[in-house]
């Protein structure tokens, strides 16, 4: 960028500009991007701070938000189950997305406008339609009891399943585009180089194209773990009380209570929970010695 | 590293794929005879499996909007319209359609403007380190979980009287989809030429002149794209507008939520049916014009 730049005023014809009105003009592109701050920062930013303040300040019930946290160990273990499940679904949505994002790549151009729009769609399709479709096919009496009987007693609505089944459906595409993006940009030679070394398919597969494309699954565990934290209708739809998650405890909290500092302390513990995860993740990639060379 | 994976995300969450996808052909795999499909038997039946899952499963709630009983029985055995005739009927579900069409018109204006300005002085701004740390900021909407913004806004619209009015949605719907035009703005600017701006500059074209004649024709696609995904982006919302609705003002996806939890009423089912089939048009528009993009600027 700047090299281009700096090639195109040398190439100029005539004396060569003023530095002042370039620095003038750097500033004012600065300028630019104050409404979009604005918006941000007063929409999204403010808010969390307040929030941060609200958790620790608020004394709800003559407790304060965090002591209220700790004394009842219910909330602890729903968030513990927040956890589980979105790692969980992480899990599955690596598993799948695998395979699907390797034959996007190597397919020919029609399959792959195929399998593109076919992951593209849903993306875009309201979760709340998916997960709506989920309700008919689980339930009880519904098509997957009919086919599938053993599964459940009553049909799989409103268990942990459903739940599971529904987050992995929302959230593939998620997984499935990086992916793809970082799949595809691996230089082919590598895996002829390392067929023609003698190594078969699947070891290639996993000692060439699983590290290169590791920044890619790891960028989509990242969007399907936080989004699968902060899920709510889904988990009210297909799940029920004894599958909770946070997202419920604190809509309940808010909108119902109107406990805010408690349910602002709850999701901020959530989410410092999930920096330390997605940190000791990280490191835990970074020692993995392939892995580095690669990313 | 963290670089690159945020790179994954952010190339990834818009028209990005499709764009690539016509442009590099595998020439050279293709020439070598290495790596086709066909090798990869176990890849391919489970790339069929995850497609079918993919996309069949929702398509169930077609049959459901035409059935003929008030009832999700799965296949319906009586067929009618009389859901539909519902939908447009009901003022409850006409009256959060309207409101929500036009809180996802307002609010991605609002995005798609504030956006591709921030874009344009992003990929200016000399202070590199400065302009990453910007970026980062206008997608933060993207890493945090929606659950963590949510409570903040109710709290904070509370206090300033925001909750239930269209002003409230369309700040809230417009910070959330400005990552959006973000990311598939810049993704055009890379692409662009700073010379013909120089050009324009040195023929006596002013700031203005130059944005409206040159640079925005040539983004247009990426801005047109980014209006489109921060227009469904809000169309769809529902976390955050669960909290800060009123009885009074209820979006689309509100009621759809609600009419799921509380009543076995296939309304729902032409709703969603509705929904499917306009976000799948906008959807291939937008896919449509990235496409024509790279057609354009690549070959």
């Amino acid at each position: 960028m700047a090299t281009t730049q700096d090639v195109g005023a040398d190439r100029r014809a005539g004396p060569p500009a003023p530095a002042a009105p370039r620095a003038r003009r750097s500033r004012f592109d600065a300028l630019l991007l104050i409404p979009a701050l604005l918006l941000i920062l007063g929409v999204v930013g403010y808010p969390f701070v307040v929030s941060v303040i609200d958790s620790f300040v608020k004394v709800e019930g003559r407790q304060h938000a965090y002591a209220w946290i700790t004394a009842n160990p219910v909330y602890l273990r729903i968030i513990g189950r927040t956890f589980l499940t979105s790692v969980v679904a992480v899990v599955l949505c690596v598993l799948l997305a695998y395979p699907y994002a390797y034959v996007m790549v190597l397919a020919g151009r029609r399959i792959r406008l195929v399998l593109t729009v076919a992951v593209l769609v849903p993306f875009w399709v309201s979760g709340l339609v998916r997960t709506f479709a989920w309700v008919i096919l689980l339930q009880s009496g519904g098509p997957v009891d009919r086919l599938l009987p053993f599964l459940g007693r009553d049909g799989l609505l409103h268990t942990q399943t459903a739940v599971l089944v529904g987050l992995v459906q929302v959230l593939l595409p998620f997984m499935i585009l990086p992916l793809y993006n970082s799949m595809q940009s691996i230089d082919r030679r590598l895996l002829q180089a390392a067929e023609s070394l003698g190594a078969r398919q699947t070891v290639a597969f996993f000692r060439v194209v699983v590290p290169l494309s590791a920044p890619g699954a790891g960028a989509g565990a990242l969007l399907v773990f936080v989004t699968s934290l902060g899920i709510y209708v889904l988990a009210q739809i297909l799940g029920s009380p004894a599958t909770s998650m946070i997202g419920s405890v604190v809509y309940t909290q808010t909108s119902q209570l109107n406990n805010t500092g408690r349910a602002a302390a709850l999701s901020l513990s959530m989410l410092a929970g999930a920096v330390v995860l997605i940190g000791a993740a990280y490191l835990l990639f970074r020692l993995v010695p392939g892995a580095r060379r690669a990313g | 590293m963290k670089g690159r994976v945020t790179g994954e995300v952010t190339g990834t969450v818009t028209g990005t794929v499709p764009a690539a996808q016509t442009g590099g052909v595998t020439a050279t795999a293709k020439a070598k005879g290495t790596g086709t499909v066909a090798r990869h038997p176990f890849a391919v039946v489970a790339a069929v499996v995850v497609a079918l899952l993919l996309v069949v499963p929702t398509l169930v709630v077609v049959p459901i909007s035409f059935t003929g009983k008030a009832s999700f029985v799965f296949p319906p055995d009586s067929w009618s319209l009389r859901w539909y005739g519902n939908l447009f009927s009901d003022s409850r579900w006409t009256s959060a359609l309207r409101r929500s069409l036009w809180i996802a018109l307002l609010s991605s204006v609002l995005a798609t403007t504030v956006g591709t300005a921030a874009s344009v002085g992003l990929t200016r701004w000399r202070r590199r380190r400065w302009a990453a740390a910007a970026r980062a900021l206008l997608l933060v909407p993207v890493f945090v979980p929606a659950i963590v913004l949510a409570i903040g806004i109710y709290t904070v619209f509370g206090s300033l009287g925001l909750l239930g009015t269209v002003t409230g949605f369309v700040l809230a719907h417009a910070s959330l989809g400005v990552p959006f035009v973000v990311i598939s703005v810049t993704a055009v600017l890379q692409s662009f030429d700073v010379q013909l701006e120089r050009a324009a500059e040195s023929l006596g074209a002013g700031r203005w002149a130059v944005f409206r004649q040159i640079t925005l024709p040539l983004i247009l696609p990426g801005v047109l794209a980014g209006a489109l995904f921060a227009f469904v982006a809000s169309f769809d919302e529902i976390l955050v507008s669960l909290f800060i609705k009123s009885p009074f003002l209820e979006t689309f996806p509100i009621r759809v939520y609600q009419s799921v939890d509380n009543d076995t009423d296939p309304t729902v089912a032409a709703a969603s049916t509705l929904v499917l089939v306009v976000t799948t048009l906008v959807i291939l528009v937008a896919v449509r014009i990235s496409t024509l993009r790279t057609r354009r600027l690549g070959t």
